[in-house]
């Protein structure tokens, strides 16, 4: 394929977005229109490059210019279509073109609409770049652009103050992980000389000594932390439920099916370096198991219907995590792609309710939406069910696969991941219950205002709808597709060849379906049989409480870093400030004691102080080079 | 062509400008500016052809001085940064009434030919002229144009000139003893003359109390926020854009090579030093209210990082630190400059005092948001590069130096967003905020797009400091 048409599938983004910013004002709805058309120029390219790699078998490399000159590596900006980044691409600009149609209408009363598409575009350019970069250094600008694009998203509402809270902390929970990501690549390009993808898994090809595996350990370790920050682990989770701040289409793209996933590319596209790393594999299942269980058990009392979605996302992203730390890396990119499917359409179906409902975000003040949005609830249904794990939707088998390969490994985080999932099933199901089923428990007023949203909502969230019930036909358990497209990029594909189905496998796939049985059967029958609701904040009493606060976590972070930090910087500024500068004054004070002899002459009048300086100097300078 | 040319543009530039009249004097003293930048972009084309500027003359026999310019990539480098920033300075001020117009940009020219000459000197007598020359004109502009009363900045002002004038005595008698050795003030002279390990340490020691107060570098920076609040945005713009800079190339051009092996040898405790000026300044920088002293915390933050990179020795440690300088050169005067138009249309300077500019002037909202990610490093910005290279430098030397200054990214950030968000973003003020005006917009513009450009293809600037800093490594070896 041309280099040309590969920089378009880049650079269309890009130039919709400087479209947008320059001209948006003028352009009115013709902003939305450009930009869905850009990122769906991109899905074409990658589309016909998806099929003509897949044909092939080899990727497609660009080279446009050296970047960085260090004394003993360079960077080129460089991309590298191949099979792992395609399938990412696929998804990124499908679903983002989805998203951006979705948005023509979401957003069409907002005062800042072509604002919104100059951030979402350009958001979609980084996130090519980083998907796409042939180097580390080249991930690291799409890795951070798309966290400055998170940062402008989720405060798009500038004026609201929380909101530009939650933007900042994204930010900057971001960035502890990007030092990270940093630190391993410092590590990275002292050992190999170069930050090419391709070269370190070249030189790892021929082996390594003690020497080399230890230092490697700490870089896989440092860019491990790099990826908990943007894929939201344990413990910089906190700023994802924040950052449903943003206007929901953001939280659908940005926040559930493609950035935060960039973790999980990251690792998959370092496997040859974190194979060689089994103790940061080990430590990656764990926190990626412990947050997937931390996660869905605060999901289980949330009352805001995208917070139960936000928390929802962190505890599949702990599962795709736990995936990855038992080396299984197509089964985490499986799940990553189902997940983008299931949970894109919850959040735009959410987004399409919260439209509907004048704003409200409250489940406790919905219900009974089935009947105003049918389209709405039907889709919400099929994802609802897919992510809950029910056979033959594609959450089902991605869930599986993750917990097969658990089984197999480590049967304590076998089991900590499937109660992560039964949780998911009754709050999913508690979502949806609550949201749709019943009657309606909100005000006149927004009664009289339900409707169902216009096609440009409800069709992608038919398309999302259906391919969260379908997905699963990509890795199909003894004939998996995706693993043996992935198998160029994978060099240990050992830990998730396709399972041949035993007993032991088809008896742990029924308690997994047994499990989802259980927490939908739990939700039912607390929702729909007994009819209850969630009490009202200031009545939830005991572990309810402390799991609605979310463990007070956040509050926790504040008293432990964040005050003390100011604490110090206000000791500085008013003490040690202080300090260092009446420190200086006293060397002036100590030489003004010394001279006795010229204080007549000290009348504060700076011009004499000055020419006594400069004479001085002249003398000086006249006994050193021309009196001797 | 030759530098003598760009030195007397400036030169003349300074005295015509003061001799001209008070309407006329500001753009006389754009024109000249401009005059010189389009010089050093002449000479950068002629050097990456292969032809010397340089220029080396005997001025006084006895004692052995020469008017010697060396303009290597690197010297050149600076200049570029001192030519380039000079008229947009100027320019950034047109909106403001100035008192005696013509004596003010008189010494603004004046003080862009001192800076110019000292990043050129090539002769030690003749350099520290021209570093001391530098400091008059911003003496004046402080004192005479500042904030705040008379009584208040004069104790500011005069602090500062003291301060950094009685570090640089120490740095001239280091050339005196040079001289004694070597016989001659000339830079490939000093490069070249042995001096015992004990000589090297005193005049290291000599040398790095200049610099360090005039970077400035922890503990030796109690005269900058205090000086950048009182001075006038354009003095204060001149000393952080360039002036800084002028200590940070003396490590480079005059420290290290002359002294070694003493650099070596106190390397970890200077590491150290910087490293915690990056985070002192970084914690600081947090609870400060004016605007301006935010900023001079964020730079000593920026340049101890540059500070360290320098002296870690290495290429990448150089070159780091010359790319940040160039980039935070850009960066802290447009950050500055942000500063003084938010002054101008609110008349405060307190960051909590301020707030909803982002409704009222969106245009404004985005130069700055772009000149405040590029100072928290952002890739795809020129001070990515830097920070790139010079906490990959510190890393070479040992790791936890770069994690440890590497958090400046998240205090960086965490500063910024916090700044930012108190000053532009929340309910309208219900004070008016002007957007952006043309010259502002033409500043602004000029500064991102360079930082923008820079960070994407830096390939120019690589190109031009690579084979000097080369060379000087090549010295310390």
């Amino acid at each position: 394929m041309d280099t040309n048409v590969i920089l378009l599938l880049l650079l269309v983004p890009l130039i919709g977005s400087l479209v947008n910013v320059f001209f948006g004002k003028k352009l009115g709805n013709g902003s939305g229109i450009i930009a869905t058309v850009a990122v769906l120029i991109s899905f074409i390219i990658s589309l016909l490059a998806f099929i003509q790699v897949n044909s092939t078998k080899q990727p497609i490399e660009i080279e446009l210019f050296e970047w960085m000159a260090l004394a003993n590596f360079n960077v080129t900006f460089g991309f590298l279509l191949d099979q792992l980044s395609l399938l990412w691409l696929l998804f990124v600009t499908g679903i983002g073109t989805l998203i951006h149609w979705y948005s023509t209408n979401y957003m069409k009363n907002d005062e800042n609409y072509a604002k919104f598409f100059a951030y979402l575009n350009l958001f979609i350019f980084f996130m090519i770049v980083l998907v796409t970069g042939s180097n580390l250094l080249i991930t690291f600008i799409g890795w951070e652009g798309v966290g400055l694009c998170s940062y402008l998203l989720i405060g798009f509402w500038h004026k609201n103050q929380s909101y530009n809270d939650a933007a900042k902390k994204a930010f900057i929970m971001n960035r502890i992980g990007d030092l990270g990501f940093l630190v391993g690549v410092f590590i990275l390009a002292f050992l190999f000389q170069s930050l090419d993808y391709m070269t370190i898994k070249e030189a790892l090809m021929h082996g390594t000594n003690h020497q080399i595996n230890m230092w490697i350990g700490w870089a896989a370790l440092a860019l491990f932390i790099g990826a908990v920050g943007k894929s939201a682990q344990i413990p910089l989770y906190t700023w994802l439920p924040d950052a449903m701040a943003g206007p929901t289409p953001v939280s659908a793209l940005i926040h559930a099916a493609t950035m935060v996933t960039a973790g999980i590319f990251l690792i998959t596209r370092l496997n040859f370096v974190f194979d060689l790393a089994p103790h940061i594999q080990n430590i990656i299942a764990i926190v990626g198991a412990v947050t997937s269980l931390f996660a869905a058990t605060i999901g289980l009392v949330q009352t805001d219907i995208k917070k139960v979605l936000a928390y929802s996302t962190v505890s599949q992203l702990g599962l795709m995590f736990m995936a990855v730390g038992f080396g299984a890396y197509e089964i985490a990119v499986f799940h990553v792609v189902t997940h983008a499917f299931f949970k894109a359409c919850l959040f735009l179906g959410s987004g399409s309710v919260i439209h509907a409902m004048g704003g409200e975000q409250d489940m406790r003040n919905m219900g009974g939406l089935k009947k105003f949005m049918p389209a709405t609830y039907a889709t919400f249904l099929l994802a609802t069910i897919a992510i809950s794990g029910f056979p033959p939707f594609s959450g089902f088998f991605s869930k599986d696969e993750i917990l097969l390969t658990a089984f197999s490994h480590n049967p304590v985080l076998y089991v900590i991941g499937s109660i992560a999932s039964i949780m998911t099933a009754f709050y999913m199901f508690r979502l949806l219950y609550l949201t749709f089923f019943k009657n309606f428990r909100g005000t006149q007023e927004q009664k009289n205002h339900l409707h169902e949203s216009p096609a440009a909502i409800t069709v992608p969230l038919w398309i999302l709808g259906i391919l969260s019930v379908v997905g699963g036909v990509i890795s199909l358990p003894g004939n998996s597709w995706l693993n043996s497209y992935l198998e160029p990029i994978i060099v240990n594909s050992a830990n998730a060849h396709p399972h041949v189905l035993g007993t032991t496998e088809y008896i742990l796939m029924a308690i997994a379906v047994i499990g989802a049985c259980i927490g939908l059967f739990i939700a039912y029958s607390k929702y729909i049989k007994k009819g209850e609701l969630p009490p009202a904040d200031e009545q939830m009493t005991g572990f309810h409480k402390v799991l609605y606060n979310k463990y007070y976590i956040d509050e926790i972070y504040m008293k432990v870093i964040v005050k003390p930090i100011y604490a110090l910087a206000v000791f500085f500024r008013d003490v040690v400030e202080v300090v260092l500068s009446e420190a200086i004054y006293g060397l002036g004070k100590i030489a003004d004691g010394l001279s006795l002899q010229g204080k007549k002459a000290q009348n504060g009048n700076i011009g004499l102080y000055l020419f006594a300086f400069v004479f001085g100097i002249c003398l000086m300078l006249y006994y050193l080079f021309i009196a001797r | 062509m030759n530098v003598t040319i760009l030195l007397f543009t400036l030169l003349v530039g300074a005295f015509a400008t003061f001799l001209a009249n008070k309407t006329l004097a500001p753009k006389i003293a754009l024109l000249f500016g401009l005059v010189a930048f389009l010089e050093t972009i002449a000479i950068i084309c002629q050097h990456n052809s292969g032809v010397n500027a340089g220029f080396t003359t005997q001025w006084i026999m006895n004692p052995n001085i020469h008017i010697a310019l060396k303009a290597d990539g690197l010297a050149l480098a600076l200049v570029l940064l001192t030519t380039m920033l000079t008229p947009l300075i100027i320019l950034s001020s047109f909106g403001n009434h100035i008192e005696k117009s013509n004596l003010f940009y008189g010494l603004v020219m004046f003080m862009s030919f001192a800076m110019t000459g000292t990043f050129l000197a090539a002769d030690g007598f003749l350099y520290y002229i021209f570093w001391e020359l530098s400091l008059i004109p911003i003496y004046f502009i402080a004192l005479l144009w500042g904030n705040d009363t008379f009584e208040a900045r004069k104790k500011a002002i005069f602090k500062f000139f003291i301060y950094t004038f009685a570090g640089s005595l120490f740095m001239l008698v280091g050339f005196i003893y040079l001289y004694q050795k070597a016989g001659s003030f000339l830079l490939a002279d000093l490069y070249n003359v042995s001096l015992t390990s004990q000589e090297q340490y005193w005049i290291f020691l000599a040398f790095f109390l200049a610099y360090a107060i005039k970077i400035p570098i922890f503990p030796f920076h109690t005269w900058q926020a205090s000086t950048y609040e009182k001075a006038p945005t354009v003095g204060t713009m001149l000393l952080s854009g360039i002036m800084l800079k002028m200590g940070l190339y003396s490590i480079i051009r005059w420290q290290l090579p002359i002294t070694s092996s003493a650099a070596k040898e106190l390397m970890p405790t200077i590491l150290v030093l910087c490293i915690i000026g990056v985070v002192y300044g970084s914690i600081v920088a947090l609870k400060q209210v004016n605007i301006k002293r935010f900023f001079a915390y964020s730079s000593l933050a920026h340049v101890g990082l540059i500070a360290a990179g320098a002296y870690t020795l290495t290429l990448d440690g150089l070159l780091g630190a010359v790319y940040q300088m160039l980039a935070h050169g850009f960066v802290i005067v447009g950050l500055f400059y942000v500063a003084e138009i938010m002054y101008n249309r609110f008349e405060t300077r307190a960051i909590n005092e301020m707030g909803g500019i982002r409704q009222q002037a969106p245009q404004f909202a985005s130069l700055f948001m772009i000149l405040l990610f590029a100072s928290i490093g952002l890739p795809g910005t020129f001070s990515f590069i830097g920070e790139f290279s010079l906490l990959y430098g510190l890393s070479q030397i040992n790791i936890w130096y770069a994690i440890i200054g590497g958090t400046s990214i998240i205090f960086g950030a965490f500063y910024m967003l916090r700044m930012f968000q108190r000053s532009m973003l929340g309910e309208t003020n219900t004070k008016v905020f002007k957007e952006v005006s043309v010259n502002e917009k033409i500043v602004l513009g000029v500064l991102v797009i360079t930082v923008i450009f820079l960070g994407i293809y830096p390939k120019p600037i690589t190109d031009l400091i690579t084979p000097s800093l080369v060379e000087i490594v090549s010295y310390i070896k």
